[in-house]
């Protein structure tokens, strides 16, 4: 028996809907990366308008309630000089979280030109994949600690202590972190020269930066965020990993790799305080992994619908 | 195949002389000077001949070829007297630390033992946890097991090594007190008193490593048991009446750990670069300690032949897992 009457339902015809609409579909789907995507705007949000609320300035010193616990005037106790831990972890998550945007910002931007550089333009592709080939050959780490060592007292002086190590960071993530962005673009824009919506638009004449911009860069948007959840991932990561070698921002200026190490020294009788900063830093990157995750479901056509 | 890898191996010379030269120039901005610790009532003319005892005096480019012959040709002639009692570099001029006024390559070597028990073994140990993690997940895609380990490899991504390193040592060590927080190099293992003592100072930094390692290598063997478990040769083995072990352990395994295998090898130096903060933390005076230290210390050359040093295991051990990829992948042809 065939069903010649199909089911009114399907046969109505959809309303057009932004494609965004599919993705946060999808996205939804995913319970990890709902709850990392909450918990990261709740972190955004507490590093950032916390300290209105929270109005105790993290730089003063209350040497007589020095080393104090957990209490209602101080929720994460204080450290050594009697500074507010809670209004320090406000004031390091901003910087961190700052870090870790722009840094992802500068190496996003990198990767992206030169993917979408070497994989349109054939006579660039050679030299730049050779170029991104150096890049992944560098010991990063070493080298990200020899130039931070090298140019650390001329920036500070240029720009003051705080800006100064802030440029610096910032520049030598992104300028250590781009290959892999730059090589899944690559790889997309070649796969994407050869179909046929970009003949055709070649064959109405569309001059290359048009092309580029119109047609190529929305259809690879979609590595490229994947990409930007991880990189911020990595550039807080970095960042801590730096402050807690003793090469990053001056000691007077939390972040919360700084302030992990700091608390480092007072293990033996204060070991919560150690916990405070680490775990913020784990559970951001956690959740920004997770939102890296759900996107990366989300946004693969093949996967969303099912 | 065979002529491929000698390309390879021919086209990663260049590679590693601009890395040299680059790492090298880096260096040449230093701000520190070498002299900075001579107390100042030392007359300049002495300090200026001093400078010239440590090749400081030359221009640029006569210093690069100096380091680069010494760290290829005299350092190698070097290795080979002390194996065979030869006299190759007898008064040949060796690549000299700034700090303790010795050959660096002979502190490397010292300092070789320490990173190698610790981090190869805590390499070692997280592959072995990661392989049957991520077969086993794979197969059981979406079970309570899977969720369980991709919530694990997330945590191993998402945890830096400095905080779980200072979190194990606040329970194991402040709290319960079973093992020491600081790892003690001289301590030589001579009968089973001594090797328990070695392997709980060993614990620590090695769980630490190996949980980032697991983290990797288990998601990678997971997404390619998942590749291979859906193709058309796994129905005809399980058509063909093999055990379900047979077809999930020797077929569909083998296939798998194509590139698995690859990733392993890759990751191996970053291993020794990223083992520079656990080894911060744990005390263990390896390589990574090594090149902090000179860095704080301003010790140029000790700097530069470790970074360099690095840089040839990276280059090294991409080129291995290439040729590994062709190797063990009869599709792949790069001839």
């Amino acid at each position: 028996m065939t069903e010649t009457a199909i089911n009114p339902e399907i046969q109505k015809i959809r309303p057009p809907r932004n494609q965004w609409w599919d993705v946060w579909d999808q996205f939804k789907t995913h319970r990890g990366a709902l709850i990392g995507a909450a918990f990261f705007i709740f972190i955004v949000l507490g590093v950032f308008i916390g300290p209105w609320l929270w109005t105790i300035d993290p730089t003063y010193i209350d040497i007589r309630a020095r080393n104090s616990g957990p209490s209602w005037a101080h929720p994460m106790g204080t450290d050594q000089l009697g500074r507010d831990t809670f209004a320090r972890m406000m004031a390091g998550g901003q910087v961190s979280i700052a870090v870790g945007l722009t840094a992802m910002t500068l190496s996003l931007l990198l990767g992206t030109a030169i993917g979408v550089l070497a994989g349109f333009f054939r006579r660039l592709d050679g030299p730049l994949m050779r170029f991104t080939d150096l890049f992944l050959a560098l010991p990063l780490l070493p080298l990200l600690l020899v130039i931070i060592l090298l140019f650390r007292d001329s920036l500070r002086a240029a720009f003051g202590p705080e800006t100064g190590i802030f440029i610096l960071i910032v520049f030598v993530i992104g300028i250590t972190s781009w290959m892999q962005t730059a090589r899944i673009v690559r790889g997309d824009v070649l796969a994407l020269k050869e179909r046929e919506f970009v003949l055709a638009a070649r064959s109405i004449g569309t001059p290359p930066r048009r092309m580029i911009t119109r047609h190529i860069l929305p259809n690879v948007l979609s590595p490229i965020m994947v990409s930007a959840t991880l990189g911020i991932a990595t550039a807080i990561i970095t960042e801590s990993a730096l402050s807690f070698l003793g090469l990053g921002f001056p000691s007077d200026f939390p972040t919360w790799g700084r302030l992990l190490y700091d608390s480092t020294d007072y293990l033996q009788q204060y070991p919560e305080r150690v916990i405070w900063p680490g775990l913020a830093i784990s559970l951001t990157v956690l959740s920004v992994n997770y939102i890296g995750d759900g996107l990366r479901d989300a946004l693969d056509p093949r996967i969303r619908g099912r | 195949m065979f002529t491929y890898t000698i390309r390879r191996l021919i086209i990663s010379i260049p590679t590693l002389l601009f890395i040299a030269l680059v790492i090298f120039l880096l260096l040449e901005m230093a701000p520190g000077d070498p002299m900075a610790q001579v107390p100042l009532t030392v007359p300049p003319e002495v300090k200026e001949r001093m400078r010239e005892a440590l090749g400081l005096g030359d221009p640029v480019h006569i210093r690069f070829f100096k380091w680069m012959q010494q760290f290829f040709i005299v350092e190698p002639m070097h290795l080979l007297d002390g194996l065979f009692g030869t006299s190759f570099a007898e008064g040949q001029q060796r690549v000299i630390s700034w700090q303790t006024r010795s050959p660096v390559m002979d502190i490397v070597m010292q300092r070789m033992p320490q990173t190698l028990w610790v981090v190869a073994m805590s390499y070692v140990v997280g592959v072995l946890i990661a392989l049957p993690i991520g077969i086993y997940s794979a197969y059981r895609q979406y079970s309570i097991f899977d969720q369980a380990g991709t919530f694990v490899s997330m945590v191993g991504y998402s945890v830096p090594p400095f905080f779980s390193g200072v979190v194990v040592i606040v329970i194991f060590s402040v709290k319960l007190g079973w093992l020491p927080s600081i790892y003690d190099t001289t301590h030589v293992v001579n009968d089973w008193e001594s090797f328990v003592v070695q392997l709980k100072q060993m614990i620590m930094p090695v769980m630490v490593l190996a949980l980032q390692t697991t983290a990797q290598i288990s998601r990678f063997m997971r997404a390619s048991m998942l590749d291979n478990l859906n193709q058309d040769y796994v129905r005809t083995a399980r058509a063909k009446g093999l055990t379900e072990a047979v077809v999930v352990m020797v077929h569909v395994l083998r296939n798998s750990m194509i590139p698995v295998i690859t990733v392993i090898a890759l990751g191996v130096p970053s291993i020794f670069g990223g083992a520079i903060i656990t080894e911060q933390i744990f005390k263990v005076n390896g390589l990574g300690q090594l090149l902090i230290t000179a860095i704080q210390a301003n010790d140029l050359p000790m700097v530069q032949t470790l970074t360099f040093i690095f840089a040839i295991l990276i280059v090294l051990f991409n080129l291995i897992a290439d040729v590994l990829y062709g190797i063990l992948d009869p599709r792949i042809r790069y001839d």
